[in-house]
């Protein structure tokens, strides 16, 4: 019946089962130094008792400053948190056999009610326009199979977060065109910028499909200016495109005042059709340090995104025993208050913390106000201004001082020499080393050079 | 050269309507263009008048393009998606919206002179997504949504017979005193754990796998990847082995989640290879075969083939034959095999043995266990489908590592990978549970297959999994899509059930129902006899 077995089981290739493109491609964008510095750290991390001149992770945006907080909240056994307490096994069974991609109301109200309180009440979120997803991650790239079509492009500001390679990409098929930005403005997006980036595109006959950008921003660990967005806005109007906000560090910005919504220039707009193609990106992940829960949502004034985006949450759905947990805690208006405001204290002293301790070594930062992270710039210890010259550095600070930073080249910054340093993952204790590692390095290069 | 061709069609169009009453009209256009064909002359209309055609419809197709961006115009060659029974009707009913939009959209324009083209669109796959809602597996579900059959608070709410859960197991009663966490502890929230699952949850999860196969396999947990439901399994593992314009053979009927978990992201086809009556529905290697060939001369690639063991819909299992069977045809044809063997640790037929795909591609040559991935459900067998926990079994390491970077995008979050742990890696709860569960499983199966019968209605042998694959082929007033459609209203709007029509399950016969008993007590299954009697009277009487 079938064809005689000639295989030789040394020659493979010959009848070896093919994979598709998707799955031999590297737009996965691990193979990038942002991933193989944490590769160097997994296998010689840093730990103060054990291993003490091990590598410190600086590349991963992950906030633990407030884990006490999360700490004392959970451990009180909150009984409206647990699924074994809540009406006794009748609620378990509910919890368990829930599925519905909609998602448990009560976590929607509590997640909506988040969102406003995180933005001082200037905005209003409506819960049945929340989508949920497991992650931030999964939200942007459903955002981009929704928005665009293979071939079509995103236009996103740079220097962004390196997972935007693989997340808007790999599976969407969809193109990312940068929109540069640079220091001469604090790396702010420009009319100008915005308006190269869509020609760019154009000359290259790729249909645009929409503007994505992080605010506060990750790398830059700063807010866009209100103004910036409003520009942003009437740009996605005149070219008919989308403008997606992924605002996950909206919780981590240090003075509230000093950050603008998207969703609060929205909230004064009556144009359905301007409203309509504004999204919103948000996740538990960075705010609440609590990234294993993998909570993402995609908040959108678009109805038709709204019910695709449910509809495809079936591939990336929250556990319910997530939601359930979370809805209680979310709803606790005391504490999410209270956690907020500890929460931003305690990122802007570690922020002042390290660009002090940054500044006394001569080494300027751009002035940030947010998140986990801030934008060092190490251009003038570069042996050349070029990227070998800055992944040369990056090396070296990786090698010699054991300290895992991200190289802006991992960001598509068109300035070379700039890395993003991550100071929330660790203890004030480890900053210190950090600091000192540092200090240390640049002194015996001060050494040297006045040899 | 291609100018005549419109020329002939126009003229012949013209004569048509001529024959109407525009007679003299007609003549003016006829007798130029035959003058042109006949090459006697009146060259000048005879050329004028087809340019004039041609430029027409080129200014009509061009103004008709313009407007298509407003509407979510689906790309041609993906089908309207998410479970739609039937593809004809559902573009019929995307031509309507089309059509619908198209008068907005133009308004539009004249009322907002700062928009370039109307309201912003979205993608062709957004487009496809929006459509199918109205399909019956939708339509039966939210039903079921709005007036839920309760036996004491709403006993003539709808009974759910249609989807797979299973929700007559109890945890807590099963075990309250066994210390279960819930996963509210710090490690639950530690930093970014991998995506692709804890390696204490993969070994519970190899474990209860292998408890499937009554230990005949024994599944190492590096070669699992955790996703978020088997619905991202499916999706992943079909991005990993097919590109955009593959396709994979399906045989049917199957399960109605395949046109969207394998079809609607990916851009990769399913080819329904129909099984029939006749032969028990049983996979006929031989009409397998046509269909791959048929495929390759239509130029399609054939990238594998998807079978599910226990059978959805059917609750055959397929037995060792079978499978060597598959393993031959796949390694002749060089494609992939997904088994999809959610239900594994749910056969229910005394003496039933499942035999995993794993079993038989034990002993072959590396190169052909590359070929098999595994799809496992940890929410079916333990009846937990809020906890959104599958994985992807594979021999090729190529498709793990793929897979596993794929998971970042569908990861399992963390206090339900504990909470997990605790619960399976406790062997005496797994093994108590599962037997339990078949238990119950074997004894609702029977009440109602008994039920059935003595309503003269007959259903296939289930092995295992939630399902009775039920013949009401006597019952339709037409033996027809349209007749079996008929019925399924009448079962569901007169005997307030619902169950899965075949038609969304690709059933190539009409008339066949797929029943999910999981969600029906002992005490449930007269209640629903009752109502299928009901809705049967009523069909005999009007036959």
């Amino acid at each position: 019946m079938g064809l005689p077995l000639m295989i030789n089981n040394d020659d493979n290739n010959n009848n070896k089962v093919e994979l598709s493109r998707v799955a031999v491609s590297d737009t996965h964008g691990e193979d990038s130094p942002y991933f193989a510095g944490w590769k160097a750290y997994d296998e010689n991390p840093y730990d103060e008792s054990h291993n003490p001149s091990g590598v410190i992770q600086m590349g991963l945006a992950e906030n633990q400053v407030s884990f006490d907080l999360l700490e004392s909240y959970l451990e009180k056994k909150n009984p409206e948190g647990s699924l074994w307490e809540s009406k006794g096994s009748r609620g378990f069974r509910e919890n368990a056999l829930f599925q519905d991609y909609h998602g448990l109301k009560t976590f929607r109200q509590a997640m909506a009610s988040f969102m406003e309180k995180i933005r001082g009440g200037k905005a209003r979120f409506d819960p049945d326009r929340i989508v949920l997803t497991a992650g931030a991650t999964a939200a942007n790239e459903l955002l981009t199979f929704i928005l665009a079509n293979p071939n079509d492009a995103l236009l996103v500001p740079t220097p962004y977060y390196p997972g935007f390679d693989r997340d808007l990409r790999w599976r969407t098929g969809v193109r990312i065109v940068p929109i540069h930005c640079d220091s001469s403005n604090h790396f702010q997006i420009t009319p100008e910028a915005l308006e190269t980036a869509y020609e760019t595109a154009r000359d290259a006959n790729i249909r645009v499909r929409g503007v994505l950008i992080t605010n506060p921003s990750n790398p830059l660990g700063a807010t866009v200016q209100k103004k910036a967005l409003e520009d942003l806005l009437d740009f996605c109007v005149r070219k008919n495109i989308h403008l997606v906000s992924d605002e996950i560090y909206s919780g981590s910005v240090f003075n509230a005042s000093e950050f603008t919504s998207v969703a609060e220039i929205v909230e004064n707009i009556d144009d359905v059709s301007v409203k309509e193609r504004v999204h919103i990106v948000y996740s538990l992940s960075k705010d609440l340090g609590l990234p294993g829960f993998r909570v993402g949502t995609i908040y959108s004034y678009n109805d038709n995104v709204v019910r695709t985006a449910r509809r495809m949450s079936s591939f990336t759905l929250v556990s319910s025993q997530t939601q359930h947990m979370l809805a209680s805690m979310l709803s606790d208006e005391e504490f999410t208050e209270k956690y907020i405001r500890i929460n931003r204290e305690r990122l802007r002293r570690r922020y002042e913390t390290i660009v002090e301790g940054l500044k006394k070594e001569g080494i300027e930062c751009l002035k940030g106000n947010a998140g986990l992270f801030c934008w060092m710039n190490l251009g003038f210890l570069l042996n050349t201004n070029t990227k070998e010259g800055e992944l040369e550095l990056w090396d070296v600070i990786l090698k010699e001082l054991k300290l895992n930073i991200s190289p802006g080249s991992s960001c598509h910054c068109s300035e070379f020499g700039w890395f993003r340093v991550c100071f929330a993952n660790m203890s004030e204790k480890t900053l210190e080393i950090a600091l000192k590692r540092i200090h240390e390095f640049m002194d015996r290069r001060r050494k040297v050079l006045n040899c | 050269m291609t100018r005549t061709e419109p020329n002939r069609s126009s003229k012949s169009d013209s004569e048509n309507s001529g024959g109407g009453g525009g007679g003299t009209t007609a003549m003016r256009v006829i007798v130029p263009l035959q003058g042109v064909v006949q090459g006697r002359g009146g060259l000048f209309l005879g050329s004028v008048i087809p340019c004039a055609f041609f430029y027409f419809l080129q200014f009509y197709l061009k103004r008709n393009r313009k407007n298509e961006p407003d509407s979510g115009e689906p790309s041609p060659d993906s089908d309207p998606s998410s479970g739609s029974p039937d593809p004809t009707r559902s573009q019929s009913v995307g031509n309507l919206t089309e059509l619908a939009s198209l008068p907005r959209s133009l308004s539009r324009i004249l009322l907002s002179p700062r928009l370039s083209g109307g309201a912003v669109s979205i993608s062709g796959r957004a487009g496809c997504g929006l459509k199918g809602g109205d399909s019956p597996y939708h339509v039966g579900q939210k039903r079921v949504e709005e007036d839920p059959y309760d036996e004491s608070g709403n006993p003539d709410g709808v009974i759910e017979l249609g989807s797979a859960h299973n929700t007559k197991m109890d945890w807590v009663s099963e075990d309250p005193g066994e210390a279960i966490s819930d996963g509210l502890c710090m490690s639950g929230i530690a930093s970014y754990e991998p995506s692709h699952g804890l390696i204490e949850l993969k070994t519970a999860v190899a474990g209860f796998m292998s408890e499937a196969t009554k230990n005949s396999v024994s599944f190492d947990p590096t070669q699992i990847v955790l996703t978020s439901g088997a619905a991202s399994a499916i999706e992943i593992l079909s991005f990993c082995l097919a590109d955009s314009g593959n396709a994979f053979l399906v045989p049917t009927p199957c399960s109605p989640g395949y046109d969207r978990d394998v079809k609607w992201r990916t851009g990769v086809d399913l080819i329904h290879v129909p099984c029939r009556s006749a032969d028990n529905f049983n996979i006929s290697m031989l009409v397998l075969d046509r269909a791959f060939y048929q495929a390759k001369k239509r130029g399609v690639r054939i990238r594998g083939v998807i079978i599910s063991n226990p059978w959805n819909p059917t609750g055959t299992l397929l037995s060792r034959e079978n499978l060597y069977a598959l393993l031959d045809f796949a390694r002749e044809r060089n494609i992939h095999i997904i088994s999809n063997e959610v239900f594994a640790g749910s056969v229910h037929e005394e003496g039933g043995e499942f035999v995993s795909m794993a079993e038989v591609v034990d002993t072959e040559e590396n190169v052909d266990r590359e070929r098999v991935h595994i799809i496992y459900d940890l929410s079916k067998d333990l009846s937990f489908p809020g906890l959104r926990t599958a994985a992807i079994y594979s021999f090729n390491e190529s498709v793990l590592s793929a897979s596993r970077k794929l998971t970042t995008l569908s990861p399992v979050s963390s206090p339900t990978q504990h909470l997990l742990i605790s619960a399976i890696s406790s062997p005496k709860f797994v093994q108590r549970f599962v037997k339990t569960n078949r238990e119950r499983l074997m004894r609702v199966y029977a009440e109602l297959v008994k039920g059935l019968k003595e309503l003269g209605i007959e259903c296939t042998r289930s092995s295992g999994g939630f399902f009775c694959w039920v013949d009401m082929r006597g019952f339709m007033s037409s033996y027809s899509e349209k007749g079996e459609i008929e019925l399924w209203n009448k079962l569901l709007n007169i005997g307030k059930i619902n169950v899965i029509p075949g038609s969304c399950c690709h059933c190539i016969e009409p008339g066949w129902f797929r029943l999910c008993f999981s969600n029906l007590s002992e005490r449930d299954v007269p209640v629903a006899m009752n109502r299928i009697r009901k809705v049967c009277e009523t069909c005999k009487s009007q036959n």
